[in-house]
């Protein structure tokens, strides 16, 4: 098999993991004023390239922080993160991330906050158009293209946010709960938009989420996170093939799929529901 | 307690600061810290500095009072309907933000010279402030605090005491930081121009004089009280907020 | 116009009339209080007569000084001590109860620095004003919220472009009322400093006509005042309602 030096930089070796954690834990320090906050870890994980891994646990385990750690915006307190073979230390090019919080700008139009990352990275201006329509259009936001973030939902924002993402064609997408602020069924064909997306790219895709249902559908594999200090306590491998959509919520072993993830979440949220 | 610490070494700069420009503009008038604080000394042990600060007190106090009175009322009139505030919120910024020392010829031909015109103008520095921040404390109050209080069965004057009151007393308390503050502003300036009494006429006989050690001595010392009295409501602030 | 601002310009022409039927009755004396139609013609004659334009000038010209410079180094004053934490916890508790200090009697002092005249009153006026810039600078740059911070870096972005292009956007509603604030206290400073101490500007004229009986002149450059005043809030609060509109999440 011939293959292209350009494809060799990107594809190394199949059997490599596209990103690696070992060990990370990640620990907040309060300089004196209390107990330090051990937010994450010790956690070992294998990303497989082009796989899409969900992520569940209850709220406050330290899934956000470790969407950082893989982001490089924060560094682990111990242990190792590798993208690509390279240790992660700063932000590596090739990830993108959608972030929990709404973070569109809103002093831009919707075109302009898709196209800001591109403009950044001068891309060249038709590609940059060709780009941010087709991504306009893909998160359904066509009619909104010139309105600014104030006059759209949480839901609309968040998918600017995701299309602002999109655009840079990353070959690693973190999102965290992107779909936080929409209602159970568009959630659902919204997840039919980011399969089709995650099959039409390639790329590995890493989702945080809440929703039991979406894990399960979505997901290549689920991995299931403890109370704080998180770590996976199971990683569940779905089963499903690559043309799989949302219609599969009817599948049988679709219940019992979602049953065994809320089994080993029940505990663990009940333990959060106590602490606090 | 670092804080306080901090604020004593900015102090301290300021002080070293002062003494520089005494330093530094030699013998041109500008009076070292410690001369002015002599001369702070001398002015506190005179009877007669006593009597113009008590003349300035009380037309202090009666404008704190009255605006005080005034304000929070006008405010609760005015927030209790959502017409009334939309109307007047405009006209109150905007008279916030006016010059008000050119209207002070205004009151001294109503009042007269006397110190009834010193406490008009404290007022009208005063209330204005009073006024704002609580009738956008009641406006912006969450609708859903009096709902509860009406489900939860209590009359109509219950609810203005135990809820509505609560809910506003913050908001209240930084404007009356505010209205304080502009009060000792008005009743000052009511006192440096065309008046016979008061810190405010000490100060203006002292300039024309060239007397500087003596202006300074004043307006340090009404400068350490404004910032003491501020910092003691900003504290009540503080506590009631949390 | 909404409901709200045609009842309110409905009071305020209720206000005026009712002043000018007043005074026109005889109940207020004119001694007192002028009729406002006397007012107005007052302050047509100013203008047209241009007897006072060398004191227009100077105070306006006094108040955009001032104003410009609070903006400028409340702006940098804010943005240094917001970088350095240990200045800040020390500044802090200084400034929130700054305003309560009366700059004026300190007037003396500035003359001894900058001489009589504009410079003096500047000085005045900006130590005045520039405080609320500061504070609403550090406000500003607090609210930034952490995830734009965080996109930044996602994108690659070096310091500077992040400042420029997501933290200043980003803090510009603070921003702009620190702006808004700074030009009313430029206006107070300098016309309070001209009224009480000094020898030019309208703040003089007014007490200067008082001074001379002269209810005429004095409630025509009042009138003058309160309009200029008038005008700039007006359109400063415009723009900052849109910004806030637009900007604030
Ligand atoms: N900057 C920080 N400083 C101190 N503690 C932090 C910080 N960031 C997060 N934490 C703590 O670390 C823990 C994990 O936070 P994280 O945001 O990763 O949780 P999460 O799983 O994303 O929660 P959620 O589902 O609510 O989004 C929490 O207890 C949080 O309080
Ligand atoms: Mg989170």
């Amino acid at each position: 098999m011939s293959v292209s030096p350009a494809e060799v930089a990107v594809v190394p070796d199949t059997a490599m993991p596209h990103a690696r954690l070992v060990g990370v834990t990640r620990v907040f320090s309060r300089r004196g004023k209390g107990e330090d906050i051990h937010a994450l870890g010790p956690i070992d994980l294998d990303l497989k390239r082009g796989e899409f891994f969900s992520v569940v646990g209850p709220s406050g385990c330290g899934k956000s922080t470790l969407l950082d750690v893989l982001a490089g915006l924060a560094t682990p307190t111990s242990g190792t993160a590798e993208f690509e073979g390279r240790p992660i230390a700063g932000v590596p090019a090739g990830v993108g991330a959608v972030f929990q919080e709404d973070a569109s700008f809103p002093w831009l139009s919707v075109t302009d906050n898709v196209a800001f990352g591109l403009r950044r990275a001068g891309v060249d201006p038709a590609e940059i158009a060709r780009r941010v329509d087709y991504a306009i259009g893909f998160m359904g936001l066509r009619g909104f293209a010139d309105a600014y973030p104030a006059q759209l939902s949480g839901g609309m924002r968040q998918r600017v946010c995701i299309a602002r993402t999109l655009v840079m064609q990353p070959r690693l997408i973190l999102l965290d709960e992107p779909f936080g602020a929409l209602d159970a069924q568009t959630r659902l064909l919204m997840g039919d938009e980011l399969l089709r997306m995650w099959r039409e790219t390639g790329a590995t895709v890493l989702l945080i989420t809440h929703a039991l249902d979406e894990a399960a559908m979505l997901a290549d594999r689920v991995g299931v996170m403890s109370a704080r200090p998180g770590v996976f306590i199971d990683i569940v491998a779905t089963g499903w093939d690559a043309e799989r959509d949302s219609r599969i919520v009817s599948h049988p072993r679709f219940g019992d799929l979602t049953g065994h993830l809320w089994e080993r979440l029940r505990v663990e949220s009940l333990k959060h529901l106590r602490e606090g | 307690m670092r804080s306080a610490l901090g604020s004593a070494v900015v102090v301290l700069v300021l002080l070293v600061v002062w003494e520089g420009l005494h330093l530094a503009v030699s013998n041109s008038g500008l009076p070292s810290p410690v001369a002015t604080l002599v001369r702070l000394g001398v002015l506190l042990g005179d009877a007669d500095f006593w009597r113009q600060a008590g003349e300035t007190g009380r037309a202090f106090a009666a404008a704190v009072v009255l605006s005080t009175f005034a304000g929070i009322g006008l405010g609760i009139l005015l927030g209790m309907n959502r017409t009334t505030g939309a109307v007047a919120q405009p006209i109150l910024v905007n008279l916030y933000a006016l010059p008000k020392v050119t209207l002070y010829p205004v009151v001294l031909l109503i009042f007269g010279l006397g110190i009834s015109a010193r406490i008009a103008f404290g007022i009208m520095h005063g209330m204005i402030p009073l006024t704002l921040f609580t009738m956008n404390a009641i406006l912006n109050m969450k609708p859903v605090y009096r709902r509860s209080a009406a489900v939860m069965g209590l009359t109509p004057w219950q609810s203005s005491f135990y809820v509505v009151l609560p809910a506003i007393l913050p908001e209240v308390i930084t404007g009356a930081r505010l209205g304080v503050s502009l009060c000792l502003l008005g009743v000052l300036i009511g006192e440096m121009f065309a008046a016979r009494n008061g810190l405010g006429f000490v100060v203006m006989q002292a300039m024309e004089r060239g007397d500087m050690p003596s202006v300074l001595a004043v307006a340090l010392l009404l400068a350490v009280l404004a910032l003491v009295v501020n910092a003691a409501l900003l504290a009540l602030d503080r506590a009631w907020r949390r | 116009m909404t409901r709200e601002g045609w009842i309110r310009l409905l009071v305020i022409a209720a206000a005026v009339a009712a002043l000018e039927l007043a005074c026109r009755l005889g109940w207020v004396p004119v001694t007192v209080v002028i009729p406002p139609s006397a007012m107005a013609a007052s302050l047509v004659d100013i203008l047209a007569s241009g007897k006072h334009w060398a004191d227009i000038v100077i105070s306006l010209r006094s108040v955009a000084i001032a104003a410009v410079l609070s903006i400028g180094l409340g702006f940098l004053v804010g943005a240094v001590i917001h970088a350095w934490p240990l200045v800040r916890g020390a500044v802090e508790p200084l400034l929130a109860s700054y305003y309560a200090v009366p700059t004026f009697m300190f007037y003396p002092v500035f003359i001894i620095l900058f001489g009589v005249g504009p410079a003096a009153i500047v000085a005045i006026a900006v130590l005045l004003a520039i405080v609320s810039m500061i504070s609403a600078t550090l406000v500003g740059l607090d609210r930034i919220p952490l995830v734009l911070r965080k996109t930044a870096r996602m994108m690659h972005m070096g310091p500077a472009s992040r400042a420029l292009l997501i933290g200043l956007p980003a803090a510009l509603p603070h921003l702009f009322t620190g702006v808004k604030l700074a030009v009313a206290y430029a206006f107070i400073g300098v016309i309070a400093s001209e009224f009480i101490l000094s020898g030019a500007g309208m703040g003089y004229a007014i007490a200067y006509a008082y001074n001379n009986f002269d209810n005429r002149e004095m409630y025509g450059l009042m009138l003058l005042i309160i309009l200029v005043v008038t005008v700039v809030n007006t359109g400063l609060d415009a723009v900052d309602r849109r910004l806030q509109a637009r900007l604030r999440r």
